[in-house]
């Protein structure tokens, strides 16, 4: 600390030392950043998460250079999870305990979800879910301390089937990946199915090891039922197996096909042109969304990391707005007084405001539902618009049946 | 019935897939009895080398792609001959089960290597120049590339049957396989003939990979799935033969297809659902086949070797200081958490269960002389047992803990009957096919076991939210149950079984009943194990299917190897060095699986015998003699 050119005058020294002492408390705990635990499964779903790392930093950068909240920098603390339940809660506790987090954002798959909401509850702690889509984690299992950000299963289901009830199908052919997420979607598909058009049949299911499918048995599995419609969860590489092996055996033609999360950059993008034209499914158009918010946050994007944003780059992006829009509003840490801010909670994001609804800790983000189209030999989406997720939550009442009261 | 004419045609181009990699595995075993578990991580390298290939050369040319895949397949040949030379001609005098740990360590090391080069997004490739297209069979199509692929494997199977039996080099690789010293003795050169088998056998792993990028997308998950398979093949074929291996990859690839192929089938009423048995078939098959037959389809008994290399040293009776330095340092482990902070205590939590899941595994690895490749399974049932009566039936902490390890017990004594009628590798297999089926259910049991998600909400009690209470309430049990273990493995039972490990039959000759023993044994680490997952449910709050996965079966093995299979001691310095290791590791780099991997690797090659065991040979050499 020392200056050469500071004249070193006893009275100008107690001058300093008198200012500073009074102001460098102050200044030491407007340094000292606000801690958010993060923890993800970034070795295992890394094509997703990658660009969800990004989104968030991105997102620390524009609040930090905005002065922060409550007058702290926030910082950021991430842990790989490993896609295990067990990891994550032992790494929640070390952010909890020994970096000082205040409360928890992040998980990707529904059983790390679940078990982080499930800590979150036992130590009292705010926990905003960024990526899970299971639809427990709200309905059967919520809990007050647990928030969940993105359009959960059941929701991005109901998106589609508007569009799946456009035309008549009889015949439905379900392909799904053989655990929670293709469980609940079939599940919820069906139902909704069959409120539609009761004289709807499901002629062939396919349950697929995650990540392993035998893609051309199952292709042709479904041909050989006969199906005029098919309705698909799959994703990353299990999609890009059945993409290619059903159009080399021809299965798609004259069958229309809806497949959940089929938009998504993450997942479309390594087709490349063999992106199957003309499915119907929900995901992220982020070439054409020239609305405001979503035009300042991709050029911010790809001003700092040189690359377009994908899926996860608008989920870890959204989620560290939530949190910090969650503490400013809150005034404090305090974990009540943060779960009390995050109720009814709106901010903006680049898919427009979103709210936190009070009465299941759901947020109304939605997805982007339209066709895949080919551009200069890329996949992309078309005739898309945007599904608000508000308009696809069952009503209160319901909600209330099958939530636990807090 | 065209339905199931196709899905057999595609069952033959799968079982040609898998017969390329199953293939190579079992060449290497045959010769140099590495079983190689980075065989499945050059499959995945195969893929990789393929795909940045096919890009350089072209991706639409027929040269592109064709050219990339021979290229891709002798660099890979390459990449496992030179693993060869650096790092496992180093430790072929050490134990079986080290070269397996070393093995094992250059699965991490690769995965990240190959995350570093080729980043994490999947990277398809181009379809076969060519064979885009398909051929109509009874009104369906059969892609063209599928009906190459089909004649693939038997092509291989022949220029490997002419090697073997028709050349010089086979028939060094076939005495090599049934004699070493002998070979050697006659002037052969071993170090040269296990290079080119691993040149070789590393070749058809990146050959099968390199094939299969028209058909699936390159990406860093495909490792374990894949030495899963190929072990599964080379086990039901029988170890080292390689005809077995394309009999059994014929067989699990026509019973996925089909099942596949029936779909919902509705039998006596219930629906069927034979497409979610594609979670586990491979392992059906596998667990039928060995209890059918202990050797695999074509393998024949291992010659009975009269004690596997030299009988261990008796135990040492312990000393006069044993008990009260056992009891200090279970004291100073009591009493550390007051010194420390929270995440302190969460670590020993962990390392006390930890301790105690490798302390019963190493019951069955050291004195019984079982290795298991699925000694989660008793885990994760344990934390099952435990999750299950606390939320289900209301019942109280403690009991819930009994209820842990009379789980694991009760599957033990079940599944144990079975394997301990085999031995080696194929006990290790059969282990391993069990504790996949039970996952398998518990995966899709939904009603039950609350499926892929698990059963959540399992906290302990009001009394123990005090995290040291709590720490106490986990230390005692574990505590209590590695004092028993060693109590065993000291008593005349414990005797028993490593006699009956070093010499079979001499120790039948003395009237032990070495198949009951190895039972009993296998039980009570069976129960011992359901204890720590009781113990694990309640510090995590929930327990999912991941508790009995692979993944953690191999964690156990790298415990007790890491510290020394020899000693108990070593089980315990083994569980806290790599839950310290694994902590300390993933949070100070993005790259910590090749950090742990490297880590592994070293400690492998400075102590052969783990870490325990060199201070203890470093003592005795001090001491002794030889």
């Amino acid at each position: 600390m020392s200056n050469a050119n500071m004249p070193k005058l006893p009275a100008r020294r107690a001058l300093i030392a008198a200012i500073a002492a009074f102001a460098l408390p102050g200044v030491a705990l407007a340094q000292e950043p606000i801690k958010i635990g993060e923890m993800n499964s970034y070795k295992i779903f890394a094509a997703f998460l990658e660009p969800y790392k990004k989104g968030m930093e991105l997102a620390v950068d524009e609040i930090n250079a905005a002065g922060g909240v409550l007058g702290r920098k926030i910082e950021i603390v991430s842990r790989d999870d490993n896609g295990q339940p067990a990891d994550a809660v032992r790494v929640a506790e070390e952010l909890l305990t020994r970096e000082k987090a205040a409360f928890l954002i992040g998980t990707f798959p529904s059983n790390v979800g679940l078990a982080v909401a499930s800590f979150a509850k036992e130590r009292k702690v705010l926990f905003i879910a960024a990526e899970p889509l299971t639809d427990k984690i709200v309905w059967d299992q919520g809990n007050r301390y647990t928030f969940r950000l993105r359009a959960s299963t059941y929701m991005q289901t109901a998106m589609l089937v508007p569009e799946a009830t456009k035309r008549p199908h009889k015949r439905w052919a379900i392909v799904y990946p053989n655990y929670e997420y293709g469980q609940a979607a079939t599940a919820a598909f069906k139902q909704l199915i069959k409120q539609k058009q009761p004289d709807a049949e499901f002629v062939v299911e396919q349950a697929t090891p995650l990540g392993r499918i035998e893609a051309g048995p199952v292709a042709d599995a479904i041909a050989a039922a006969r199906p005029d419609a098919i309705f698909s969860s799959l994703f990353g590489a299990d999609l890009a197996k059945f993409v290619r092996e059903g159009t080399t055996r021809g299965i798609f033609k004259g069958v229309d096909v809806f497949n959940l999360l089929g938009g998504e950059p993450e997942y479309l993008d390594p087709l490349k042109d063999e992106a199957p034209q003309g499915w119907v499914v929900t995901g992220y158009p982020w070439q054409d969304i020239a609305t405001p918010e979503h035009a300042k946050f991709r050029n911010a994007y790809q001003a700092k990391f040189h690359d377009y944003p994908r899926l996860g780059s608008v989920v870890g992006y959204s989620v560290v707005h939530s949190a910090a829009a969650a503490i400013r509003k809150a005034g404090s840490l305090d974990s009540e007084k943060l779960v009390a801010a995050m109720k009814g909670l709106m901010h903006s994001t680049p898919f427009g405001n979103i709210t936190y609804r009070p009465q299941d800790n759901q947020s109304t983000m939605g997805a982007y539902v339209g066709k895949i189209g080919l551009r200069d030999g890329k996949g992309v989406m078309v005739d898309w618009h945007y599904a608000d997720g508000a308009a696809y939550l069952p009503s209160d009442a319901e909600v209330a049946k099958i939530r636990p009261a807090e | 019935m065209a339905n199931f004419v196709v899905q057999f045609l595609n069952g033959l181009a799968g079982a040609s897939s898998l017969f390329l990699v199953a293939a190579g595995l079992s060449l290497i075993f045959g010769v140099s009895r590495i079983v190689n578990f980075a065989h499945g991580s050059l499959y995945m390298l195969g893929m990789y080398l393929a795909w940045s290939l096919t890009e350089a050369f072209g991706r639409g040319s027929a040269f592109g792609f064709w050219g990339a895949v021979v290229v891709a397949a002798l660099g890979v040949g390459l990449a496992g001959a030179a693993i060869e030379v650096l790092v496992l001609r180093r430790i072929y005098r050490a134990p079986e089960m080290f070269q397996l740990l070393a093995t094992f360590a250059l699965v991490l090391v690769l995965k990240d290597a190959a995350l570093r080069f080729w980043g994490a997004e999947d990277l398809l490739g181009p379809r076969a120049p060519g064979l885009r297209g398909a051929v109509d069979v009874l009104g369906l199509r059969v892609p063209e590339y599928d009906l190459f692929l089909t004649a693939v494997g038997p092509a291989v199977l022949f220029l490997l049957w002419l090697l073997v039996n028709r050349t010089r080099f086979g028939t060094l690789l076939r005495a090599s396989s049934e004699n070493r010293d002998m070979v050697s003795a006659l002037g052969v050169d071993q170090a040269k003939l296990f290079t080119a088998v691993f040149f070789l056998g590393s070749l058809l792993a990146g050959l099968g990979g390199a094939l299969q990028l028209p058909r699936e997308p390159a990406q860093l998950a495909i490792d374990l799935p894949i030495i899963a398979d190929a072990f599964v093949v080379v086990v039901v074929g029988g170890m080292g033969s390689i005809g077995g291996a394309f009999v059994a990859a014929l067989l699990i690839a026509e019973a996925k297809a089909m099942c596949i192929a029936l779909g919902d089938v509705e039998i006596l009423g219930a629906v069927v659902s034979f497409s979610k048995l594609t979670l586990a078939v491979e392992f059906v098959v596998m667990a039928v086949v060995l209890v059918l037959r202990p050797w695999g389809l074509a393998g024949r008994p291992p010659v009975s070797v009269e004690g596997q290399g030299a009988a261990a040293p008796p135990l040492a009776p312990p000393g006069m200081l044993f008990w009260p330095t056992a009891g200090l340092a279970l004291m100073a482990v009591a009493f550390a958490p007051l010194g420390g902070d929270g995440y302190a205590l969460v670590l020993l939590i962990d390392i006390s269960v930890f301790a105690l899941f490798a302390v019963s595994l190493h019951v069955l690895m050291g004195p019984a002389g079982l290795v298991s490749f699925g000694h989660a399974a008793y885990f994760g049932l344990g934390a099952y047992s435990a999750a299950l009566v606390f939320l289900k039936l209301g019942w109280p902490f403690p009991a819930a803990l009994a209820a842990a390890f009379a789980g694991g017990g009760v599957f033990a004594l079940l599944f144990g009957w079975f394997c301990v009628r085999l031995s080696g590798v194929y006990l290790a297999m059969l282990t391993l096919a069990f504790a996949q089926i039970a996952w398998s259910v518990v995966h899709q049991w939904d009603e039950f076991t609350g499926g892929s998600n698990g059963l959540i909400g399992v906290w302990p009690p009001e009394a123990l939210k005090d995290r040291t209470l709590f720490f106490w309430a986990v230390l005692a049990p574990c505590a209590a149950g590695i004092g028993l273990m060693w109590r065993v493995v000291h008593a005349p039972f414990g005797l028993a079984l490593r006699a009956a490990r070093d010499n079979e039959l001499r120790a039948a000759a003395i009237g032990i009943d070495a198949r009951k023993i190895r039972w009993i044994a296998f039980a009570a680490a069976g129960a011992l194990a359901g204890l720590a997952g009781g113990l694990f449910a309640f510090s995590k709050g929930s327990v999912s299917p991941e508790a009995m996965g692979v993944a953690r079966s191999v964690d156990g093995l790298v415990m007790v190897l890491l510290g020394g299979v020899n000693t108990l001691a070593g089980a315990v310095a083994g569980a806290a060095g790599f839950t310290l290791l694994q902590d300390e590791l993933a949070r100070s780099t993005d790259y910590w699986r090749a950090a742990l991997g490297a880590t592994i690797l070293a400690l492998v090659l400075a102590f052969p015998e783990g870490i325990v065991g060199a201070f203890k040979r470093g003592g005795r050499r001090a001491g002794s003699v030889r």
